[in-house]
C-alpha cells in the first residue's frame, strides 16, 4: 500500500511552505499562460522572460495543492537558465516519470539524455511517488503543461 | 410501513459496500453528494431482471417483453407518485440529471425563447443547470441573469422583483451540492409564475434527502436523477407539466419516440415516449423503482430527520474540536441547509486534505463541484465537501474529524 510519506517527501513540503519564484512579471517584455486543473479548479500562471537564448527569468502565480504548487516551484528551479529546448528536454523528461502507462506503479529508472544541462531530475525525482496516486498526476503535471504553452508562444 | 426514526446499523448493513474496507481502514463514505452507494435490494433487482425478464420494451408480443415493458411502467408509476406528480406520463426517463435539464433547454427553450429573452439562474447552479444556458445564449441571444447570496450562502432575494423582469424562465436549485443550501422554491416558483415565467427545478440533491411533492413547489419542471438516490447510474428524470410537455417538440430522434415516420418525415409519439428515443437503460429503470421502494419503506421523513440529526452533530463536533481552524462554508442554522458540508481547514488545499482522509479511509470530495461561478463568489478555488446520507451516523463524523486532525498534524508546518 502506499503511504502518505510515498506522495508527501520532504523536499515536496519544503517547496510548498517556500515556493521559489513566485509572483508575476511584467508582459510583455515577459510571456505568461495560464494552466487549469478541470478536475479541481486550480490554475496557474507561469510568467517567462527569455534573453540571449535563455530562460533568465521565470514565475509562478496561481493556486493550488502541495502536488501542484510544489512541482512547478522545483519546475521553476530547474527551467532557470536553460534553452528553450533544454526545458523541453527537462519536461520529457518529467513526463516520461509521470507516465504511468509506460513505467507502471513501481516507476522505473527514466531515461537520462547526454545534452549539457539536463542530466537529470535532481529533487524532482522526488514527484516519483506521485504516480502510486494516480488523480494526483494533473496536479503535478500542471505547471509543466503550462511551462509547455509559454514556450509555444516564444516560437521555441 | 413509515418509521419516525431510523435505525442506521439496520440501513448501514444494507450496503455491501459499506463492509469492505479502505487503506486498512473501514470505509467511511461521505461523498453521497457525488453518488450515493446502493443497498443490497437494489443490486438484486438489477440482477433479477437479467436473469428473469431481460427483453426490449414496448414491441415484442411474448412474456418476458410484455414483463419487461411492465416493469418500466410500474417504475415510472412509482416514481410520479414518489414526487407528486399527478400522472405517471408526466415522468420521462433520461440518461442524468444533466440530460433532464439539456431536453427542457433544447426543447421547451428553442420553441420559445428567442433573442433577449431572460434565463434567471441562481450563484448557486452546478454546471448542470448553468451550460445548457450558456449554450442557448450563444445560440439565439438569450440572456442569462443571476439571483446572488447573501453572506451566510443563502440566496438574497430582495431584488427578486427586479431580477424578474424579461424573465421566461427560472431555473433554481432545491439544494445546492456546495453549501447544502435550500432555497424557498415556492416563492420563487411563485414570483415567477406573477410575472408569466415558468419554473424549472434542479432537484438532484433535494429528492433523495426529502419528501418532494412537486404540486406543493408548484414549479413546472423537475430535473433529478437516479444514483444519488440509492438507484443505479445512468437513469435520470424529468418531471413535466403533462400541458407543457404535450406542446414541446422532441429532443432527441429515433427509435420509439415516433407515432409514424415516411419517406417524407415523421410524426412524434405522445409523452412521454416522444422523449425517450432509442432502447430506454431498462435494467436502471428497474432499479431505481426497488430504490423508490427502499427509501419508502425507511420513510422520508425519517431519512430527512435522520440527516438533520446527524447534521446538528457534525457541526457541533467539527466546531467544538477545531474552532476558528476550520470554516464551514454555506448557512449554519439547520432549517436552511442539508447535509452538505463544504469546509475550508486551516490553509490545507482540499485536495490535500482528500489525500489525508483517503489514507484513514474516509471518502470526501475536494474540488470545484461542478460550480465554479459559486466559487468565484466564495473567494476560493476549491474546498473540501462531506456529505451525508441515510447510512451515515456518528460514527463516520467522529473518523472524519479524527481524519482532520490527523492532516493537521501532517501539514503542521
Amino acid at each position: 500500500m502506499a503511504g502518505l510519506e510515498d506522495l508527501y517527501r520532504e523536499v515536496i513540503l519544503d517547496h510548498y511552505r517556500s515556493p521559489r519564484n513566485r509572483g508575476e512579471l511584467e508582459t510583455p517584455p515577459a510571456l505568461m499562460a495560464e494552466g487549469f486543473n478541470p478536475l479541481c479548479g486550480d490554475e496557474i500562471q507561469v510568467y517567462l522572460l527569455l534573453e540571449d537564448g535563455v530562460i533568465a527569468e521565470i514565475r509562478i502565480g496561481g493556486q493550488g495543492c502541495s502536488i501542484s504548487q510544489s512541482s512547478a516551484s522545483m519546475m521553476s528551479a530547474a527551467v532557470l537558465g536553460r534553452t528553450p529546448d533544454g526545458a523541453r528536454e527537462l519536461l520529457r523528461s518529467f513526463k516520461e516519470m509521470m507516465s504511468i502507462h509506460e513505467h507502471g506503479l513501481d516507476g522505473e529508472a527514466i531515461s537520462t539524455d547526454d545534452q549539457p544541462g539536463a542530466s537529470g531530475l535532481g529533487d524532482l525525482e522526488a514527484l516519483r511517488g506521485v504516480v502510486k496516486f494516480p488523480v494526483r498526476i494533473k496536479c503535478a503535471t500542471l505547471g509543466w503543461n503550462t511551462l509547455d504553452q509559454v514556450l509555444d508562444q516564444a516560437g521555441t | 410501513m413509515s418509521t419516525a426514526t431510523l435505525d442506521t446499523t439496520t440501513v448501514k448493513a444494507d450496503f455491501p459496500l459499506l463492509s469492505r474496507e479502505v487503506n486498512g481502514h473501514p470505509i467511511v463514505y461521505l461523498d453521497s453528494g457525488a453518488t450515493s452507494q446502493k443497498p443490497r435490494q437494489v443490486l438484486d433487482a438489477l440482477n433479477r431482471y437479467y436473469e428473469e425478464i431481460n427483453a426490449n420494451i414496448h414491441r415484442g408480443a411474448y412474456l418476458i417483453a410484455e414483463q419487461a415493458t411492465t416493469a418500466v411502467e410500474d417504475s415510472r408509476a412509482a416514481l410520479a407518485r414518489f414526487v407528486g406528480a399527478s400522472a405517471a406520463e408526466e415522468i420521462v426517463f433520461t440518461k442524468n440529471a444533466t440530460e433532464s435539464i439539456n431536453l427542457v433547454a433544447h426543447s421547451w427553450g428553442r420553441s420559445n425563447l428567442s433573442e433577449g429573452d431572460v434565463v434567471l439562474l441562481t450563484t448557486l447552479e452546478h454546471h448542470a443547470n448553468i451550460v445548457p444556458w450558456h449554450q442557448l445564449a450563444a445560440e439565439r441571444g438569450v440572456v442569462i441573469r443571476w439571483i446572488p447570496l447573501d453572506d451566510d450562502g443563502r440566496l438574497d432575494l430582495t431584488d427578486l422583483d427586479h431580477l424578474l423582469d424579461g424573465v421566461r424562465l427560472v431555473a433554481v436549485s432545491a439544494a445546492s451540492n456546495v453549501l447544502g443550501t435550500l432555497p424557498p422554491i415556492r416563492r420563487i416558483a411563485d414570483a415567477a409564475h406573477a410575472v408569466g415565467a415558468l419554473c424549472l427545478v434542479d432537484a438532484s440533491q433535494w429528492v433523495p434527502h426529502y419528501p418532494t411533492n412537486v404540486a406543493d413547489w408548484d414549479c413546472d419542471f423537475m430535473a433529478f436523477t437516479g444514483h444519488k438516490m440509492c438507484g443505479p447510474t445512468g437513469i435520470g428524470l424529468l418531471w413535466g407539466r403533462r400541458e407543457l410537455l404535450d406542446a414541446m417538440p422532441p429532443f432527441l430522434g429515433g427509435g420509439s419516440m415516433i407515432q409514424n415516420v415516411t419517406f417524407e418525415g415523421f410524426t412524434p409519439a405522445d409523452v412521454p415516449t416522444r422523449f425517450e428515443a432509442g432502447t430506454q437503460p431498462i435494467a436502471e429503470i428497474v432499479g431505481l423503482h426497488a430504490a423508490v421502494d427502499y427509501l419508502e419503506a425507511i420513510g422520508m421523513e425519517a431519512v430527512r430527520q435522520h440527516e438533520l440529526d446527524l447534521t446538528a452533530y457534525a457541526l457541533r463536533t467539527l466546531m467544538e474540536r477545531f474552532g476558528d481552524d476550520l470554516a464551514i462554508h454555506g448557512p449554519h442554522d439547520l432549517e436552511n441547509r442539508g447535509g452538505i458540508l463544504s469546509f475550508a481547514y486551516r490553509d490545507i488545499h482540499p485536495h490535500d486534505l482528500s489525500q489525508v482522509l483517503d489514507q484513514h479511509g474516509v471518502c470526501v470530495r475536494a474540488g470545484h463541484h461542478c460550480a465554479k461561478p459559486l466559487m468565484k463568489v466564495l473567494g476560493v478555488n476549491a474546498t473540501a465537501r462531506a456529505s451525508l446520507y441515510l447510512y451515515n451516523d456518528e460514527s463516520d463524523v467522529d473518523a472524519l474529524a479524527d481524519g482532520l486532525a490527523a492532516a493537521g498534524d501532517f501539514f503542521a508546518f
